[in-house]
């Protein structure tokens, strides 16, 4: 009886083992080798990896530049995502499919598809620009494309559908006699909205924003796109390192130094969350 | 009941065009007459249209997205069922632990699952082969399919397996009777995400591909990095129409809302 | 020898005893029910009998037969679920046959024992409709069907009525007997429910804490409780703590808080015991004359009679008195409290007020 779920999860658990434990341990030890540029990977055992990059300011500024863009993608996505789902949520039930549709289904179109959708609206001569200079706006082009800022924008679309989604599950699971009761006892449309309505948004608010975080940080497509060579992102390093330079261990070493320091936020994040909501939130 | 306001009604407007506005420019530039990304487009033509057929490249990499979609998505539902229904319907220790192996490729970023697989595949000179391409695609949708089928596993009604069985239903009866006609809703809609997901997936993809295996995303992203013309934009399109269609049937079948969360009721 | 013994059961979940070794056994034809409150263990007992649940000892024979080895889906006994778990995805007539596919009865004579199995429980005009469409009543005699077209040895129902709203779940009781009746099915339902136990069963067996308390009749039962727990669980008494002070084969004499009474023949020693006196016992007299004096402190009208609360120099008494048209005794009224000695019972001290 007792052995049943293990056979049960056998064939996944292999898979798992094999394919995704295994292959994460070789990487860490991969970050730990050294690299040569005409004898390839050379089995070493030393922190030189970890070294190199902690002590180069150039990849301090990709790291940094890395989880600011994250930070400021989770920050508007939480301003727009809370109301949007707050919307959603009042919507009568026809339009509400409607705009679950509109807000939600972008998840099921490649990024690389939105990004090329924004690549074109944020381009020197792009839609947005010439509209601009044709109104009279602006006399000439505002540089978007290869800032962060078009960056953090295209990510906003890209990830704000998780932020709506986890905050409108936490508000489906409130019960809506909450605001009536509320109201009974006489509290105004804003006091309900920060009282009532807002704390049991919140534990979607913190998940939604953790996980566009998480995310935003190891994000590729877009700033790949966005950002070409000039505003490089960690993972945007990672693939520079492995496809181009060659360098798999430096490569390796950044890419664990990224796991790390999202691993860090997260738990920073769930003992803060912790901490201060305590057990009001389920 | 719609309780929102003007100032709510104008939000929402604003915020379902800044949602459609990448997309819908997607789709005007690719019916440019022109050589060059031009929105809005100066006349309708169907030429970058023609041009897809003009590149093979396109086309075998739409190719092996599809069959790469197609059997990631049903190893990764044929692994997830029976792991949903271990962690779904009994209690036993390592049942936590379990299941934060089987969801731990949402945890980790994309980018360091991509040069695991790269390192792992390299070393035993399976990089770049469909089967490679296909047990990693499959471990990476894993997490989307078992949720979806664990929600299904958890609200089902234990009693009607019981009352099977008690009327004389063997195990795997049971479960082709009785189990999986009740979490069908949520396999199907599984394995449409996990799709989808497979199909649109770039940054793993992009380490472990050799130029036989490219996929569509792969092809779309290498071509931007290194021209701007509306091809990429029309073959975009494609890609747009295929998942509108799909969106459109899994939320009539399932509810995308339900897809998406991987809870929830809809009536 | 009965048609099913269950001889020393016991189930033990880590510390807890769920059932604690029970014993007791069902005639073939009969009805039974397992009545407790929830948690007396005897959902516990009806997984057990049903192979859901292993026992941690005991045995469970039907038929002669030990079902320890029998997995439940080889065990033929016919279950209805509290839940009434049916297959949502079948209409009915497909839910009616899944036990007899299972079966491999042959496509004629299956269609034929659906098509009466839905005639005993009145379901043949909605055969082709899916169970969701339902009222409750009409699941639960789907379930019913399911349960009895595989002409199961045992009938097994869990709470079958307890998802039922109060006025469906009278006529239920009375339908449910019928088909029993028809079926001729040898039946043990589970219910915490001691209208419902005393309405249908042959016999009740009442359970509490895993453990026995008795097994009797349902006049039985409410007549001659065995102990204080079965005589306040079943129907509502009057109970107090007394002193049996003597006895003889002409009755016996108690002393209660004071007051000396006088009792039945008494089957304990003399020594310290409980009294219990049914409200409709109780007649009320004169203030001074009966037994005790008493004031009347509440007064609930329930349509076919009247709930008296009298508080005594014993303590507070029920007292029910069949609404005559006349009008009732008004709060505040002193009153004298009556009861013949025969109606009085005498049991082992409990924990009784």
């Amino acid at each position: 009886m007792t052995s049943r779920p293990w056979l049960l999860s056998g064939p996944a658990l292999t898979l798992f083992g094999v394919l995704l434990l295994v292959p994460l341990a070789m990487t860490f030890v991969l970050s730990f080798n050294s690299f040569d540029f005409y004898e390839g990977i050379i089995p070493t055992a030393s922190f030189a990896n970890y070294a190199e990059v902690l002590g180069d300011g150039y990849f301090w500024e990709i790291f940094g530049r890395t989880f600011a863009i994250a930070a400021a993608t989770t920050a508007i996505c939480a301003l727009i995502g809370v109301p949007q789902a707050l919307i959603l949520y009042r919507l009568s039930p026809a339009w509400r499919s409607l705009v679950v549709l509109i807000v939600i289904g972008p998840l099921l179109i490649s990024v690389v598809v939105r990004t090329l959708g924004w690549a074109i609206l944020l381009g020197n001569r792009g839609v947005i620009n010439t509209a601009l200079m044709d109104w009279g706006l602006i006399e000439r082009p505002f540089r978007m494309m290869y800032t962060s800022g078009g960056i953090v924008l295209a990510l906003v679309h890209v990830f704000v559908p998780f932020m709506v989604l986890a905050v409108w599950a936490a508000l489906q699971r409130k019960d809506p006699a909450t605001e009536a009761a509320a109201e009974s006892l006489g509290a105004s449309s804003f006091t309900i909205f920060r009282r009532i309505v807002l704390p049991q948004a919140m534990p979607g608010i913190l998940s939604g924003s953790l996980i566009v975080f998480s995310m935003a940080a190891s994000a590729f497509a877009t700033p790949a796109i966005l950002g070409g060579r000039r505003v490089k992102v960690v993972a945007t390093t990672v693939y520079d390192e492995f496809l181009n330079t060659l360098n798999w261990p430096l490569g390796a070493a950044i890419a664990m130094l990224l796991l790390i320091s999202v691993m860090a936020v997260m738990l920073a994040w769930n003992r803060l969350v912790e901490r201060r909501f305590g057990e009001g939130l389920q | 009941m719609n309780r929102n306001g003007a100032f709510s009604k104008a939000f929402n407007i604003l915020f379902c065009a800044f949602m459609l506005a990448p997309i819908v420019v997607v789709l005007g530039v690719s019916f440019t007459p022109e050589g060059f990304l031009e929105f809005p487009p100066s006349g309708i033509s169907l030429r970058w249209y023609e041009a897809i057929l003009d590149n093979p490249d396109f086309i075998q990499a739409a190719w092996i997205s599809l069959q790469l979609a197609f059997a990631a998505a049903t190893v990764a539902t044929l692994l997830a069922i029976p792991a949903a229904l271990a962690i779904g319907q009994s209690r036993f220790r390592g049942r936590d632990a379990l299941q934060a192996i089987f969801l731990s490729p949402l945890m980790v970023p994309t980018v360091v699952l991509g040069i695991a697989f790269l390192r792992f595949l390299s070393l035993f000179g399976l990089n770049g082969t469909f089967a490679g391409l296909t047990a990693c695609h499959a471990i990476i949708i894993t997490p989307f399919i078992l949720r979806l089928v664990l929600a299904a596993v958890t609200g089902l009604d234990m009693s009607a397996a019981r009352a099977a069985e008690s009327l004389g239903a063997g195990r795997w009866t049971v479960f082709r009777r009785i189990t999986l006609p009740a979490i069908l809703p949520g396999v199907v809609g599984g394995w449409v995400l996990a799709f989808i997901t497979s199909f649109d997936e770039l940054t793993v993809t992009v380490f472990i591909v050799n130029p036989s295996t490219t996929t569509l995303p792969v092809r779309m992203f290498s071509h931007i990095t290194q021209t701007t013309d509306p091809l990429v934009a029309s073959v975009s399109s494609v890609t747009v129409i295929f998942s509108l269609a799909l969106m459109i049937l899994v939320d009539r079948l399932y509810g995308l809302d339900r897809l998406l969360i991987g809870e929830g009721k809809k009536a | 020898m009965a048609f099913l013994t269950l001889d020393g059961l016991t189930k033990r979940y880590g510390e807890v005893t769920a059932v604690d070794s029970l014993s007791c056994s069902v005639e073939k034809g009969e009805f039974v029910s397992l009545l407790g409150p929830s948690g007396c263990g005897k959902t516990t007992t009806l997984q057990m009998i049903a192979g859901f649940e292993q026992p941690s000892a005991g045995h469970i024979r039907l038929g002669g037969r030990d079902l320890a080895a029998i997995p439940a889906r080889e065990r033929g006994l016919g279950i209805v679920f509290q839940s009434y778990a049916l297959f949502l995805h079948m209409t009915v007539r497909e839910n009616v046959a899944f036990g007899l596919e299972m079966r491999k009865v042959a496509k004629k004579e299956l269609k034929a024992r659906v098509e009466r199995a839905l005639e005993l429980v009145h379901l043949g005009a909605l055969a082709d409709r899916y169970p969701r469409a339902m009222s409750g009543g009409q699941r639960q005699r789907v379930a019913l069907a399911r349960a009895l077209v595989i002409e199961p040895e045992l009938l097994l129902l869990d709470e079958p009525l307890s998802n039922l709203d109060a006025k469906l779940r009278e006529e239920m009781q009375l339908e449910l007997r019928r088909i029993q009746r028809e079926a001729g099915v040898t039946t043990l339902m589970v219910t915490h429910d001691q209208s419902e136990a005393l309405a249908m069963s042959d016999r009740v067996v009442v359970m509490d804490g895993g453990q026995l308390q008795q097994v009797d009749s349902p006049f039985n039962v409410y007549e001659t409780p065995r102990c204080s727990f079965v005589s306040t669980f079943l129907g509502k008494s009057n109970n107090f703590a007394a002193m049996l002070e003597s006895r003889d084969a002409t009755g016996s004499v108690l002393a209660c808080n004071g007051v000396t009474l006088r009792g039945p023949v008494a089957h304990l020693r003399p020594g310290p015991a409980e009294i219990a006196i049914r409200p409709e016992r109780i007649r009320l007299a004169a203030p001074g004359e009966g037994l005790l004096r008493g004031t009347v402190q509440e007064r609930v009208f329930l349509g076919a009679q009247w709930m008296l609360a009298i508080d005594t120099p014993l303590g507070g008494f029920l007292v029910a008195r069949p609404n005559s048209g006349a009008q009732e005794v008004e709060i505040g009224a002193e009153v004298g409290l009556d009861w013949s000695p025969a109606d009085m019972r005498i049991l082992p001290a409990g924990e009784a007020a």
